[in-house]
């Protein structure tokens, strides 16, 4: 007893100094499988020393569904509802990478309506993604509101998508050689409406609370700095490497699809820490509403799909018309197209950071290999290093202001 | 290019200088796709990668992706392809590393970082082995799992699967079992030059003697009025004209489910009589097939109610030790 007393006091033996001294070791916990601030299935094995971060290993893959295999064993239009439910809070960037490289390997060339109606539904998504992490990364630092407010976007996002494609989130909207059909007038204009009232509105209210928030700015700021050189070592793409002040958007650098005729500002971090991060986020957003107001303003009237038979199907009114457009639907549907032999890495700027889609074509109708890249991969790596030295409770600003989701880290 | 990808710094040039810098590292190098990629060799990647990130007019920063590939039918199975990014030329390359089972790639770790999980993946995915690489676990698979899931050889649907065992109140692992037998349809045109065997052209290449072709049944079976199959209402002239006489026709109309004597060698037979005559009739080489059908049927629906009590049995069994 006196022994263990003299041990909790500290009280050393003066013949025996090295006994006797109270030491703390480093413990080791699970954060996860089921955190709701995990934003999913992800597992961290974290070594404390008292709260302070020593070490952490992301344990992923609890989600992964073998995608990438499945998709080896469909036809390329098989395939693409696959990416709706990579990253299920983007589902229609996922799809844009794995349209752009199939057509890359065809060699189609997309009427300039479908073009932009792409780009006008990916900068939709990307404000539903952002509404999403925008929220949740203000929620999982304590405060509550703006997340239900941001929500209220987010729906309207959806419902968007719904009038578009009929499905909410699983799109399936985009195609190899255009979109799946054309929009209504009617959604167009309410969007229009929509991006010039509700979405400043709420969006702007909601932010409010938070962008000059001293709680806030005392959970993120200086918070996971991380340097431009360590950006480009762990291969930071999108807002995470504009965070630490590097101005590199595959949208403005690489553009695809109508991009190249957008005027959008890119905006970066100066310090790197999780407060730049959110704020680019929220940058972003004001960007992607000024896109889709041009995208309005100058989409031509015109075709939103190829008019290659070879690939994309006949409408159905043809169907009933012509022989030969009945022959090319059956096809289409039942044997699929095929693409031309030879691999391709096409990458595209997802809401998360850099989406990319390796494709290797046999000639076959089915992919030989679709490898995805997922943007999680590599800032979740980063993970260790970011929370060295930092408290527990910093890990959910972390992860927050990292923007993972498991559906597409896991895939 | 006429599609709308991503529109980058133009090629030209690149695998010139690529190839001045790498020197003999190179072992082909391919512009196709609108996309640069080169072959080098395994043992040298470090450098080459070394070379491609600081050579001024190369600046391949960013590492972005590692990908696996499985050919099965080379020599050396697999290729490990890396996405190269320059943020400065704002260019993308491929590198390509073949190797199999046995042959480490080194790793680029010391370089990029970010190659740490990338190799993890590749080498849970194919088992290629990344010399180097401080931290080669598996990272996508299950704890604890067993072989390589991408590579070609490997089932889609995977060797074991899992449910929540309520007895033993964990996870248990058993072979995978399905309901169906894994479908894949192969819609490719056999005139434009298919280079596989069409379901059944395996046995003209065995060749057996050709069994002597089935003789056909002396009386297609034909139904001309609702007497013979039974269905609906019998009508007053509906009578199987050729088969009876109208007096059976009374008999039949009248519902008599006996069959109808054996009397002549009348061509066709009521649908009653042909099941009560069937060992009886002349074609009587079918009769044991037809049997045969109609007790594997019979047999079928047994084979599951015989097997639901082993259920439990089943699940007692003991689970893979393979569960993290």
């Amino acid at each position: 007893m006196a022994d263990t007393l003299d041990k909790m006091l500290g009280v050393t033996d003066a013949e025996d100094p090295t006994v006797g001294d109270v030491t703390i070791q480093n413990y080791t916990i699970n954060f996860g499988p089921q955190h709701p601030a995990a934003h999913g299935v992800l597992r961290l094995v974290m070594e404390l020393d008292g709260e302070i971060i020593e070490r952490v290993d992301p344990h992923i893959g609890l989600l992964h569904r073998g995608t990438e295999k499945l998709i080896e064993y469909k036809t390329y239009a098989q395939a693409l509802p696959y990416f709706d439910r990579l990253d299920y809070c983007s589902p229609l960037c996922m799809e844009h990478s794995f349209v752009l490289a199939a057509e890359k390997l065809l060699d189609l060339e997309v009427p300039i309506r479908a073009q932009y109606l792409r780009v006008f539904f990916a900068e939709l998504t990307r404000i539903s993604n952002h509404m999403l992490n925008l929220g949740s990364h203000v929620m999982d630092v304590g405060a509550m509101t703006p997340n239900l407010w941001l929500f209220e976007i987010r729906e309207d996002c959806l419902n968007f998508f719904e009038r578009a494609s009929g499905a909410r989130m699983h799109s399936n909207y985009f195609r190899v050689g255009g979109v799946h059909q054309d929009v209504p007038l009617k959604l167009l204009t309410d969007i229009a409406d929509w991006l010039d009232t509700r979405l400043p509105r709420l969006f702007e209210d909601a932010i409010s609370l938070v962008a000059d928030n001293r709680i806030f700015k005392q959970r993120n700021v200086d918070i996971a700095v991380v340097s431009r050189e360590d950006a480009v070592r762990w291969g930071f793409s999108g807002p995470m490497i504009r965070g630490s002040g590097i101005p590199w958007d595959l949208r403005k650098s690489q553009p695809y699809d109508a991009y190249a005729r957008m005027d959008f500002d890119v905006p970066v971090g100066t310090r790197g820490d999780c407060y730049d991060r959110f704020m680019v986020r929220v940058e972003e957003v004001r960007q992607s509403a000024r896109i889709m107001k041009q995208c309005l303003n100058e989409m031509p009237d015109g075709p939103i799909a190829s008019s290659d038979r070879k690939v994309v199907p006949p409408k159905r009114a043809e169907m009933k018309q012509s022989m030969e457009a009945l022959i090319h639907h059956f096809k289409l549907f039942t044997e699929g197209y095929r693409v031309p032999a030879g691999d391709v890495y096409v990458a595209t700027e997802s809401p998360k950071g850099e989406f990319g889609v390796y494709l290797v074509a046999d000639g076959s109708n089915k992919p030989y290999r679709c490898k995805i890249r997922p943007t999680a991969f590599s800032h979740l790596q980063a993970m260790d290093f970011m929370s060295k030295g930092h408290m527990l409770a910093d890990t959910t600003a972390i992860l927050g202001a990292l923007d993972i989701v498991f559906g597409e880290c896991d895939r | 290019m006429k599609s709308a990808a991503p529109l980058y710094a133009p090629n030209d040039g690149v695998i010139e200088v690529a190839e001045k810098t790498l020197g003999g590292r190179v072992l082909s190098s391919l512009e196709a796709a609108y996309e640069v990629s080169f072959t080098v060799d395994r043992d040298s990647l470090v450098e080459t990668m070394t070379l491609l990130r600081d050579t001024p007019g190369l600046e391949y920063q960013q590492l972005m992706e590692i990908a696996g590939v499985d050919y099965p039918d080379r020599a050396d199975r697999f290729e490990v392809v890396y996405c190269l990014l320059s943020l400065t030329r704002n260019h993308r390359i491929r590198v390509h590393v073949q190797t199999d089972e046995i042959k480490p790639v080194p790793s680029v770790t010391a370089i990029w970082p970010v190659a740490g999980w990338l190799e993890r993946e590749v080498y849970d995915m194919y088992g290629v082995l990344f010399d180097g690489n401080p931290d080669l676990r598996r990272i996508l698979t299950d704890y604890g799992f067993v072989g390589h899931p991408q590579r070609k050889d490997f089932p889609l649907t995977g060797y074991v699967e899992l449910r929540y065992s309520e007895e033993s109140k964990r996870v248990a692992y058993e072979p995978v079992k399905l309901a169906q037998d894994f479908r894949t349809f192969d819609f490719m045109s056999p005139w434009e030059g298919a280079e596989y065997i069409l379901p059944g052209d395996e046995k003209a290449a065995a060749a057996p003697p050709p069994a002597p072709p089935a003789p056909p049944p002396a009386q297609p079976k034909t139904t001309e009025s609702t007497a013979q199959s039974g269905a609906g209402k019998p009508e007053a002239g509906a009578s199987p004209k050729p088969a009876m006489s109208p007096a059976k026709a009374e008999k039949a109309e009248g519902g008599d489910p006996k069959p109808a004597p054996p009397a002549a060698e009348k061509p066709k037979p009521t649908r009653a009589r042909k099941t009560a005559d069937v060992a009886a009739a002349p074609e009587a080489a079918k009769a044991p097939s037809t049997s045969k059908v109609a007790a594997k049927l019979r047999v079928k629906p047994d084979a599951p109610t015989a097997e639901a009590p082993a259920k439990p049995s089943r699940a007692k069994k003991k689970p893979e030790p393979n569960n993290g």
